[in-house]
């Protein structure tokens, strides 16, 4: 099961984001004595070309949810500027439920992030990079912030950063509390002053994007992995994993785990390895899991039995009917009322549905409402099949994917608990009639 | 040109044209709730989605531009199933208030449900309900229904360009509305009445009044401004109950002003019924007979120098004919159609608007003299105003005379004929903006003519023209823009004074004096009624306002929906408006009071129905001859240089409501008046 | 809907705003980090800002107004940024503002304990202001915190690894206006297991593990 050439654990050497859990300085010199900011010049030295292919031959596949391959991106960026400049917009927006490793690397390993931002804008053709990170992340914001005056005062960032020639600013911006905002366009318009409602596609950020210029938005984890990657080499890093599924990955692990944490491992690790080693385990053993929700909320749960064999990666997870999404994997034991807690999302997409289309807007209110009575069984047994009518209606006809991300854990909850739901709507309507 | 497939049909678009225009080319009718021609793209509806080969997911076709080999599918399976989801989930919350809503029978969304929904309701929880807002006397709002397509929003932004509209907070508890307390401030509010798809923003002059299946719909042309705006006259049996815009896309493309769409209901006020002859001071109802009889009584014999008339504002060009040709039988060519004393006239390229209201679309330049163009016109500002939106910015619109709020940004460069010299210098920095455009124009509008230097004003501007490239090859940036529907129909036909003979001051003044004894005023309620005293005074027209006041005979007209008539408009395009109603009472169609006025006075004019009368006016001028085209008018040589005075220009518009007797009579523009003019010194409602 | 996410009313809003000359000058700094004539940007951090200045940690309408003419954009859009982000208070808030996370994460590890806590210790409901305004106490999404659930924000700060007694514990000390201790409640420093990190031992002063002695240099 393991991933050929790895071994069995992910040793430290190649862990890519060391001061992880904070025990060391975040400022410059500390990120510096762990090898941030080493060499960079010569990086950018070697051309955009050669890091855009170093990138490509690393596998690495964006980590922000959606696992498009972080090379191929930045390829679709304009070689030339007909005028207009490009830019790097760093998602720093991390509000998917189970999500919290880029605040590590901000409050933590900030430098991470600044030379990755200074690369991959190089490679991309731009001059500036804006990092739009969530407003509640006052102390992550404040850190970063520090970090990015400590790399402009010491040349790394601004007019010929690095001395490499290239010129290039970097600016923090704060959201003010909107999940949808993690979607690449909503977040660009919100960059722009506005309400963060997400665009139509076409036309996409490459071709127009923030201030209507090309745009690439990567995840906060992708571009931090970047410098080390590029020092590396694309082949370190496409050594760990699975094909199609290279390289390391920030997981987090939450909910009914006895040791929750975040940590860095490889790619394909077996979902159960990684609850095991790392986490303590399930809570009151590996028989009392219930379920797992393995990328964030908006992929649909597993029930144990698939968790006993999956690997956490891209494809393992799409395999199953599920997805890695973030790696925010949420652990759900016997003990849990499963239909509350998907119930509970639902709730969380229609309070962050951005209210712009149709099928989201009254969809999700729809969703959250019959979920809401689902959970007290006060249902008639069809309505569990109009439920599933609903997320079907919303999946595939909104403008951005919450309006998917609020159908799947429904449709993974129908398609695994649907006997769960049933006894309590039989209970509920035994409890009426008597 | 893309070429595409739609349910197996090939078609080509223009390039840059979308899947829902490809699939309607196609002949394949989409629904939609968001999208509007005139809009920008909002896409968030989902009302039109659309099968696309290779699409992973169905696409929203007013927004995915149409591309070469695209196959697209409107009747499958899938779409079928995604425009049933969406039909169903706005009805979800949407109340159930058909009956007791005034967009019933007019809806989109009924018509849709219709066509794309299910027949029953599979919805069990609890529906939303919102809060109305107030957004003044025109727009009534009921936003429990609103579907959140934001066409208003977009309306306001881009088209009237007062943002006041918005959509707050979020998700399923999003409201459409102002936010803070406050009306739409916009002359062109009442359109959002029209593109609202459902029952959330209706027309409040008009709440409860009628369903849709009820009225007859008649064809006419509007004549509270000089737009010559296309309307569509909604009555029902012998009552006007609402205007609405006629599309045309280079007069008025889809929008009326409010004052076109609400003014109407000043029709039922004041109106003169029978005729009416004044006895010892007072007026008394008379017949036709005895009050033509009284006017014969006065007119036989008197010499013509001793007569004179005036035609009004919103006249039409048959009546003008008529009485043209019956003063000139009785040897009068004291005749003016211009009741505000300008001096406009002369060569046809010097009064009217010869970019074309279209042709400001090519424009990349603007000077603006003497107009407030936005209380004036708004349609033609909003034209303006959609210039600039398209070029960014770069069309730049330079103001000279008084301060007013274009929405658009703009040079405001001063108050009075200094500045037109100092461009004409170029010493203003203005010059050098339309130094340097390719096709600038001018507008000049009757706050610069109709002063006593407004000849040398008009030979200023003309030079401006000149100078800095106006008018060249097919390009001709020079325009005049009126305030009167009836002013350009009425230079056109002639209705001016003859050679050496009176023109309005004149007139008045030798009413004055006693010099001129009768003066017959066609419609024509903005003179100076004080100095009629002495004079017999004959009014015709439809509404009793300071003109009837003043006369010694009435003679009931017809209101411009209650008769056939034809208008010229500032651009000079001629075009003709249908009777939608009767007039009232007694009243007649105006040529045809004056033809039967000539008869009682052995003057018989030689036409019996209105297409003799038309005839004759294609006599008197080509322009007649080809309705609706602007007739484009040669350049020349016009206006006499000369010393202009110091003061600034002002528009003759102080209150953009109440321009002319219907208006001032109307109780939905004295709301309006209340509502928006910040110091309306009561215009009080007649 | 919390009361905080609806304009305060008319008696309670002030008729006038205007940035303090610092607080000027820290907008003009925001304002440059943006392109030129790109300045609508600066909006969400400006409402921020304003928030922050205003007694009551509260957007009032003329604060909109006030933006809106210093960035020269219509007040409707500011209206419309102020109401979308729930950040952004509409109406007064507590001194001490206290947002609990119950997404499903933080649920499944007892965020309903802190919410009852809560309520027990300060004597209101969910969305409800103290007496003495003091406190405000809301439930929020998930705060991207969800390995150290249950947690809390209150005003910038996460308070995390919550039970009712450390909630307990937290709120007395506010009670007492001291300022606790932010972060993990539960004895750990962040997300690391909480009895120490297994992984980047050398990195963290906990004994260097023998595979990781020279994990601490990176390769050039």
């Amino acid at each position: 099961m393991q991933a050929k050439g790895t071994p069995d654990m992910l040793q430290d050497k190649d862990r890519i984001f060391t001061n992880l859990y904070g025990f060391q300085d975040f400022g410059l010199k500390g990120a510096q004595s762990r090898g941030n900011w080493d060499g960079t010049k010569g990086l950018i030295e070697k051309g955009r070309d050669w890091i855009i292919d170093e990138m490509k031959s690393s596998g690495m596949r964006g980590r922000g949810g959606a696992g498009f391959p972080t090379g191929l991106k930045w390829s679709f960026m304009p070689k030339e500027s007909d005028g207009r400049p490009s830019y790097l917009v760093v998602n720093a927006d991390e509000g998917e439920p189970g999500t919290c490793k880029d605040r590590e690397i901000m409050r933590n390993d900030p430098h991470t992030l600044i030379e990755g931002c200074l690369l991959a804008s190089f490679a991309m053709n731009a001059h500036a990079a804006y990092i739009y990170i969530r407003g509640e992340f006052y102390h992550e914001a404040s850190n970063l912030q520090l970090a990015i005056d400590q790399a402009y005062e010491a040349g790394l960032v601004g007019k010929n950063a690095c001395g490499s020639g290239w010129d290039f600013d970097i600016y923090l911006h704060l959201g003010a509390g909107a999940y949808i905002c993690g979607e690449e366009t909503a977040l660009i318009e919100s960059l722009e002053g506005k309400k963060g409602q997400p665009r139509l596609k076409p036309p996409f950020p490459a071709n127009s994007g923030l201030y209507g210029c090309p745009t690439t938005v990567n995840n906060v984890e992708s571009i931090a992995a970047v410098p080390t990657i590029l020092r590396r080499g694309g082949s370190w890093f496409s050594s760990f994993g699975r094909e199609n599924n290279h390289g390391t990955k920030l997981f987090a692990i939450s909910g009914h785990v006895e040791k929750p944490c975040t940590v860095e491992e490889a790619m394909s690790i077996p979902l159960r390895e990684l609850i095991e080693k790392h986490c303590g385990g399930v809570r009151g053993g590996w028989d009392n899991l219930l379920a797992v929700i393995p990328g964030g909320s908006s992929v649909p749960l597993m029930p144990k039995d698939v968790c006993d064999d999956v690997l956490m990666d891209f494809d393992g997870l799409r395999e199953v009917g599920s997805g890695l999404g973030t790696a925010a994997v949420i652990v759900m034991d016997k003990s849990t009322d499963i239909v509350y807690a998907i119930a509970r999302l639902s709730e969380f997409y229609k309070h962050e549905s951005c209210g712009q289309c149709t099928p989201c807007r009254e969809g999700t209110g729809w969703m959250m409402r019959m979920m809401t009575r689902m959970v007290r069984g006060e249902a008639t047994l069809d309505e569990i099949d109009l439920l599933w009518d609903v997320t079907k209606q919303v999946e595939g006809h909104t403008i951005c994917a919450l309006g998917d991300a609020a159908a799947w854990p429904i449709q993974g909850l129908i398609r695994h608990f649907r006997p769960e739901m049933e006894r309590r709507i039989k209970e509920y309507r035994a409890r009426i009639a008597a | 040109m893309p070429k595409l497939t739609v349910d197996g049909i090939e078609v080509e678009v223009e390039a840059g044209a979308t899947v829902l225009q490809a699939c309607e080319e196609a002949g394949k009718e989409i629904p939609r709730f968001c999208y509007h021609e005139r809009l920008s793209i909002a896409g968030n509806c989902r009302m039109c989605l659309v099968e696309m080969e290779r699409a992973p997911k169905p696409v929203a076709s007013c927004a995915m531009p149409a591309a070469d080999g695209m196959v697209i599918k409107t009747d499958s399976d899938l779409v079928k199933k995604a425009r049933n989801g969406v039909m169903e989930f706005l009805l979800i919350n949407h109340p159930l208030d058909c009956p007791i809503c005034d967009q019933g029978g007019e809806c989109d969304l009924q018509d849709q449900a219709m066509a794309y929904g299910f027949d029953s309701s599979r919805y069990a929880e609890k529906k939303r309900a919102v809060k109305d807002k107030e957004l003044g006397p025109i727009v009534k709002t009921i936003m429990t229904r609103c579907i959140h397509c934001t066409r208003c929003v977009r309306f306001s932004e881009e088209v009237a360009g007062v943002g006041t509209m918005g959509a707050v907070y979020r998700g399923e508890d999003t409201e459409v509305g102002p936010y803070i307390e406050a009306s739409i401030n916009s002359e062109l509010s009442g359109n959002l009445i029209d593109l609202c798809p459902v029952g959330a923003l209706t027309s409040k002059p008009y709440a409860f009044t009628a369903r849709p299946w009820e009225l007859k719909k008649t064809d006419s042309i509007d004549v509270m401004d000089a737009v010559g705006s296309n309307i569509r006259i909604d009555a029902r049996s012998s009552e006007v109950l609402r205007v609405l815009p006629r599309i045309n896309e280079d007069v008025n493309e889809e929008w009326i002003s409010d004052k076109t769409r609400y003014a109407i209901d000043g029709l039922k006020r004041q109106r003169l019924d029978r005729p009416y002859v004044r006895v010892d001071g007072k007026l008394v109802p008379a017949s036709w007979d005895e009050a033509f009889a009284a006017i014969k009584a006065r007119v036989s014999g008197l010499d013509g120098k001793k007569i004179a008339a005036i035609a009004g504002d919103t006249v039409d060009c048959e009546s003008m004919t008529a009485l043209k040709d019956l003063m000139g039988s009785l040897g009068s060519a004291n005749i003016d159609c211009r009741q505000d004393g300008s001096k406009v006239g002369g060569p046809r390229s010097s009064y009217i608007f010869n970019t074309t209201i279209a042709g400001i679309e090519e424009a990349d330049a603007c000077l603006i003299v003497g107009a407030n163009v936005r209380a004036e016109a708004p349609i033609i500002n909003s034209r303006l105003r959609k210039r600039w939106r398209a070029t960014n910015g770069d069309f730049r619109v330079g103001i000279i005379g008084e301060k007013w709020d274009p929405t658009y940004k703009n040079d405001y460069l001063g108050a009075g004929p200094e500045t037109l010299a100092e461009i004409l210098d170029g010493k203003n920095d203005f010059a050098k903006i339309l130094k340097a455009a390719d096709k600038p124009m001018i507008i000049v509008g009757m706050g610069a003519l109709n002063r006593e230097d407004g000849d040398a004003v008009l030979a200023a501007t003309r030079a401006i023209a000149e100078k800095f490239g106006m008018v060249a090859g097919e390009w001709n940036g020079f325009n005049v823009l009126h305030t009167a529907a009836s002013r350009v129909g009425g230079l056109d036909l002639g209705f001016v004074p003859g050679e050496g003979c009176l023109a309005t001051n004149d007139i008045l003044d030798g009413a004055a004096k006693g010099a001129v004894e009768v003066v017959y005023l066609l419609g024509a309620d903005e003179v100076d009624m004080s100095k009629l005293e002495k004079a017999f005074v004959i009014y015709q027209g439809a509404m009793g306002d300071a003109g009837a006041q003043a006369a010694d005979v009435i003679l009931p007209g017809a209101a411009y929906t209650e008769k056939n008539g034809t208008y010229v408009n500032t651009e000079g395009r001629a075009q003709q408006g249908w009777r939608a109603v009767f007039p009232r009472g007694d009243a007649r169609e105006d040529w045809a009071i004056v033809r039967a006025l000539s008869g009682a006075l052995d003057k018989t004019l030689p036409y019996n129905n209105i297409d003799a009368v038309r005839a004759r006016m294609v006599e008197l001028s080509p322009t007649f001859a080809s309705l609706n085209v602007p007739t484009k008018a040669e350049w020349t040589d016009f206006g006499n240089a000369g010393e202009m005075k110091s003061d600034g220009f002002m528009s003759p518009v102080r209150n953009f409501y109440m321009t002319d007797p219907i208006s001032r009579a109307s109780v939905t523009m004295a709301k309006c008046t209340e509502a928006f003019v910040k110091d309306a010194a009561a215009e009080k409602v007649a | 809907m919390s009361h905080l996410r609806r304009p305060a009313p008319k008696e309670l809003q002030p008729v006038s705003f205007a940035f303090t000359p610092e607080n000027l000058d820290k907008a003009k700094k925001i304002i440059a980090k943006y392109p030129e004539g790109r300045q609508q940007s600066a909006v969400m951090p400006l409402l921020d800002l304003a928030q922050r200045q205003t007694e009551g940690n509260w957007v009032p309408t003329v604060a909109m107004d006030y933006l809106a003419d210093m960035l020269e954009m219509p007040a409707i859009r500011v209206y419309e940024v102020a109401t979308f982000y729930t950040m952004y208070n509409l109406a007064p808030v507590g001194k001490n503002f206290i947002q609990v996370c119950t997404t499903t994460p933080c649920w499944l590890r007892g965020s309903a304990d802190v919410v009852d806590t809560c309520k027990k210790e300060l004597g209101i409901g969910v969305g409800e202001t103290t007496q003495d305004g003091q406190f405000t106490m809301i439930e929020v999404e998930c705060l991207g915190a969800c390995v150290n659930a249950p947690m809390m924000q209150i005003n910038d700060d996460y308070y995390e690894d919550l039970t009712a007694d450390t909630t307990k514990a937290i709120l007395d000390a506010l009670k007492k206006g001291e300022k606790p201790k932010v972060g993990p409640q539960s004895g750990r420093k962040g997300c690391e297991p909480l009895d120490g990190p297994k992984v980047l031992k050398a990195f963290c002063g906990c004994g260097a593990a023998p595979q990781d002695a020279d994990a601490s240099k990176g390769d050039a």
